[in-house]
């Protein structure tokens, strides 16, 4: 018999095998952050040419750990707990399957261990994209692949909660917005995980000897379908969790259910092609394969994200609005809660994610100015104002809103939390800001050493580019502090919270369910349905603020990328 | 005239858009979000590769 409980603080329904595996899911996340924070603090002392701490072997170790626990093991672990969430908690209904749920978490445990024992043993330095012909051990290549398998079958499952929830009629109508972000998101996961296992395991037989060679051409191309597409799976998430955030904090009703349903089926069609954008340079792939992966198409998943960048924040200008800060274009911002974590979090992470992340983005898809940054630290640059500002940051406001809410735990230094998502967000856009300056003077992606010393072909760059990373890593290092205050708050929550339910002790924290006599057997009656009046054409007058900050996007993109062409014009000195 | 009716039968026979019967059927959405990077990434990708002349 299922079983299930209401918070009654959010009224939110958690059905009680769903909410274990939420959060054994989200504290394998957190772990998952530390280790890739504390190499990430390794990697910017060593690309701030000054301090320049690690030797060459462990500066490409530390760079592998680091990408692949951020970029791989933090972000979709935390993705399964919002999978679970969109599926059993908002559409009111039992987790399919929660045995192979559990089956499913630990083969991702098992996954993320052996991947990082493989490379915590230094023979497996190939960074996180693994190009062949460069050689890992085969347990790294293992150990991607099971944790690949455990999150595919979490994705099954979250289908199947689907169809239990439509059978059960738990829902009316359509399942709501958030709930589809998290289906967009899981098709992505589908074919990301496909693609990983169709290059993986061919590339685990060559390690073991079984297969002589890899074509490095091939491995690319199938390569990022997995690379890029497991960063497109953040970005339906993060969306989901911005539209949750704007409904929680301020009531919010998205603008128009149609518009931004429609943004997240132009991802589902179009989002993953983008992966093109890592093979613009490689000779051997045709013009037409790389403009209509990278141009024609992938300009319509920029235009959903356009889309929800608008109706996100306009969703909140509205209902703001309806409050009474009506004065002036944005009162509703003044007076929004900036002092509350879990709105600042998702604000500075929709911020940061579209005039950064967004604006880089098109310009690294653009096959002509592509040339002037491909492979250089602009790479990381605009990833870390996506991945780490846009997904991460709003991954962590999320978990302000879950503590209560899941953990049944009021959040432990309210006032370190208040502050954190500033130190995290602001040292992340400022590492992210000045890479970008110093890749588009050449500085390369990966090389440990600025300097070149040793080589035999060496590059002098300009002095500024060593200032600019040496801010740059100011700012990263600031970023791990934020990082350090997200953990320190979580796992203090979970630890030493206030109670806010007698039953949450320290094993509820990790996975246990509360006492008995928080649940019941009972239906938990029906989610509501998505609202049927929609407004329709007059959006931009009713969130004006809004319309003028998305024209603020379009001036600065459209000054930003003529900048790029007159300086591809510049270093490429033709006619 | 007709009156409007609020039968609940009447509004569940009530033709669906094709694009709401489109995002509301999760699995047709996952076989389109896989067969499109397939198709036109994946396999146009490969096909580009394995056509390529090997050098003399």
């Amino acid at each position: 018999m299922s079983l299930f409980r209401t918070c009654p603080d959010s009224g939110f329904y958690f059905h009680k095998s769903a909410e274990s595996l939420m959060k054994v899911n989200a504290v394998a996340a957190a772990v998952a952050l530390l280790v890739a924070g504390v190499l990430g603090l390794g990697v910017v002392l060593t690309r701030w040419q000054e301090v320049h701490l690690l030797d060459a072997a462990t500066f490409y170790m530390v760079l592998t750990g680091h990408g692949i626990n951020a970029l791989i093991f933090w972000i979709i672990f935390f993705e399964m707990a919002i999978l679970y969430f969109a599926s059993s908690t908002l559409l009111r209904c039992r987790l399919a399957a929660p045995k192979w749920g559990w089956f499913a978490f630990i083969l991702m445990i098992v996954g993320a261990v052996m991947n990082n024992i493989a490379v915590f043993q230094g023979n497996s330095s190939v960074m996180m994209t693994s190009y062949a012909p460069m050689q890992a051990a085969p347990m790294f290549y293992l150990g991607l692949i099971l944790f690949a398998v455990g999150a595919l079958i979490g994705c099954f499952i979250f289908f199947g909660t689907l169809v239990i929830a439509k059978n059960e009629n738990t829902y009316e109508g359509s399942v709501p917005l958030v709930t589809f972000g998290a289906v967009t998101a899981a098709v992505i996961a589908v074919f990301t995980i496909a693609s990983g296992a169709i290059i993986l395991v061919p590339t685990l037989l060559w390690s073991v000897g079984y297969i002589g060679h890899i074509d490095a051409e091939m491995y690319r191309v199938i390569w990022w379908g997995m690379g890029h597409s497991s960063q497109q799976i953040n970005v339906s998430a993060h969306v989901a969790v911005w539209y949750l955030i704007a409904g929680v904090v301020f009531g919010a009703r998205p603008m128009s259910e149609k518009v931004s349903r429609t943004a997240y089926l132009l991802y589902i069609f179009f989002l993953q092609l983008a992966c093109a954008h890592h093979i613009l340079v490689d000779p051997g792939i045709s013009s037409e394969w790389k403009v209509f992966n990278t141009s024609y198409a992938m300009y319509l998943a920029v235009l959903a994200s356009m889309i929800h960048g608008l109706t996100v924040p306009g969703a909140i200008e509205v209902a703001q609005r309806e409050k009474g800060f009506t004065q002036g274009l944005f009162e509703w911002l003044r007076k929004a809660p900036w002092g509350n974590p879990v709105f600042s979090g998702m604000f500075i992470s929709l911020v940061v994610f579209g005039f950064v992340g967004g604006i880089t983005g098109v310009v690294m898809g653009t096959e002509q100015i592509n040339l002037i940054i491909h492979n250089t630290i602009y790479v990381p640059a605009h990833f870390h104002a996506t991945v780490a500002v846009g997904t991460t940051l709003a991954f962590m406001a999320l978990t302000y809103l879950l503590i209560p809410v899941l953990f049944r735990r009021k959040v432990f230094m309210p006032w370190m939390a208040k502050m954190q998502p500033y130190v995290f967000g602001g040292g992340m856009t400022i590492l992210a800001l000045f890479m970008l300056g110093a890749g588009t003077l050449g500085v390369s992606r990966r090389h440990w050493d600025m300097d070149f010393t040793g080589a035999l072909l060496t590059f002098e760059y300009a002095g500024i580019a060593y200032t600019m990373m040496a801010i740059g890593a100011i700012g990263g290092v600031l970023g791990v502090v934020g990082g350090a205050m997200y953990l320190l708050v979580t796992v203090g929550s979970l630890l030493f919270g206030e109670k806010l339910e007698p039953s949450a002790g320290f094993l509820q924290s990790f996975g246990k369910g509360l006492d008995a006599s928080c649940y019941s057997s009972g239906d938990p009656g029906r989610a509501e349905a998505a609202p049927a009046v929609e407004h329709h054409g007059s959006a931009g007058f009713e969130a004006p603020g809004t319309f003028a900050l998305a024209l603020l996007l379009l001036v600065t993109f459209i000054v930003y990328y003529f900048i790029n062409w007159k300086y591809l014009a510049s270093v490429w000195q033709l006619g | 005239m007709t009156e409007p009716t609020n039968n609940p039968d009447s509004e569940q026979n009530e033709r669906i858009p094709a694009m709401q019967a489109l995002m509301d059927n999760p699995f047709l959405l996952l076989f389109i979000g896989v067969a499109m990077p397939t198709v036109f990434y994946i396999i146009w990708g490969i096909m580009e590769i394995v056509t390529l002349p090997v050098a003399p």
